[in-house]
């Protein structure tokens, strides 16, 4: 064990605590709380293994705006303060999932786990190398991303302007009047 | 030196986390938790390719950032498809079965 190994299973554990308690707690609220855990957990492991400027995008992009996005989704949809027993999941239900769950990661940890060999030394990339590697071989997908971005705007304006039925058939009964 | 099980192991793990979220969750909000959990999996494993210095234009910082911008876009659009269903039928349950709102 290195120092690096050892680093790397003190954020690995905090990023696997923090998800298996973002998935089983009963509080929807603290879900999305412990989504945070996690998520700065995967990013100190991403840290450790070196990409500084990953680490960095996923803390600003997944704790500061999708979190945020998903409390504010929560408050909307009216979720209770307290344990969330509407939405309550059946004991068989529970089981299968977790049957489920430890099958995909039986199945990828048996599938990874021969390809880890021996320890290798870690190859650094600096965010210099990475920048340059953005804004030349990858320039075009970047470019393309930037039109993403927009399309999903506007799907997400034009699908939460949807009306609702009675205002509909409201709007409806008005324009039949009018002429 | 690091040895690469622990990142392949972590990747597992919260791949197999996110997947049981996804199955177990009956909030539709609370979907989503279970699959940014799984993108970050997604995420470990890619950066474990420039960790092990088997990666051609960086691809293993660049793929990543693709990762997660997609990722954002696709919860704006499902965020506001879910807040569009609560809209027309006021509840969130991924059980209710599909048809008329009551």
């Amino acid at each position: 064990m290195t120092a690096l190994d050892t680093a790397f299973a003190a954020t690995a554990l905090v990023a696997v605590a923090g998800g298996l308690l973002a998935v089983t707690t009963k509080h929807v609220v603290h879900a999305a709380l412990w989504l945070v855990v996690a998520l700065l957990g995967v990013a100190g492991s991403l840290l450790v293994l070196g990409a500084e400027l990953v680490a960095l995008v996923l803390v600003l992009v997944y704790v500061g705006a999708v979190v945020v996005l998903v409390l504010f989704a929560l408050m909307l949809t009216r979720a209770p303060i307290g344990p969330d027993l509407e939405h309550a999941a059946g004991p068989w239900r529970t089981v299968g999932a977790a049957l489920l769950g430890g099958a995909v990661a039986l199945l990828l940890g048996s599938v990874l786990l021969p390809l880890a060999g021996e320890p290798v030394e870690r190859a650094d990339v600096t965010s210099t190398q990475v920048a340059g590697q953005l804004f030349g071989t990858w320039v075009w997908p970047f470019e393309l991303l930037s039109l993403l971005l927009l399309v999903a705007l506007v799907a997400a304006l034009a699908v939460s302007r949807i009306p609702r039925e009675e205002q509909r058939e409201h709007h409806r009964a008005e324009q039949e009047v009018a002429p | 030196m690091i040895h690469l099980a622990g990142p392949y192991l972590l990747a597992a793990a919260l791949v197999g986390l996110g997947v049981f979220g996804i199955a177990v969750r009956r909030n539709a909000v609370l979907l989503l938790v279970g699959v940014e959990l799984v993108l970050s999996g997604a995420l470990v494993l890619l950066v474990t390719t420039q960790a092990a210095g088997a990666d051609r234009w960086s691809a293993g910082s660049v793929l990543p950032l693709f990762v997660i911008t997609i990722a954002a876009a696709e919860t704006v659009v499902a965020l506001a498809i879910i807040l569009t269903a609560f809209r027309q039928r006021s509840r969130v349950d991924l059980d209710e079965p599909s048809g008329e709102a009551p």
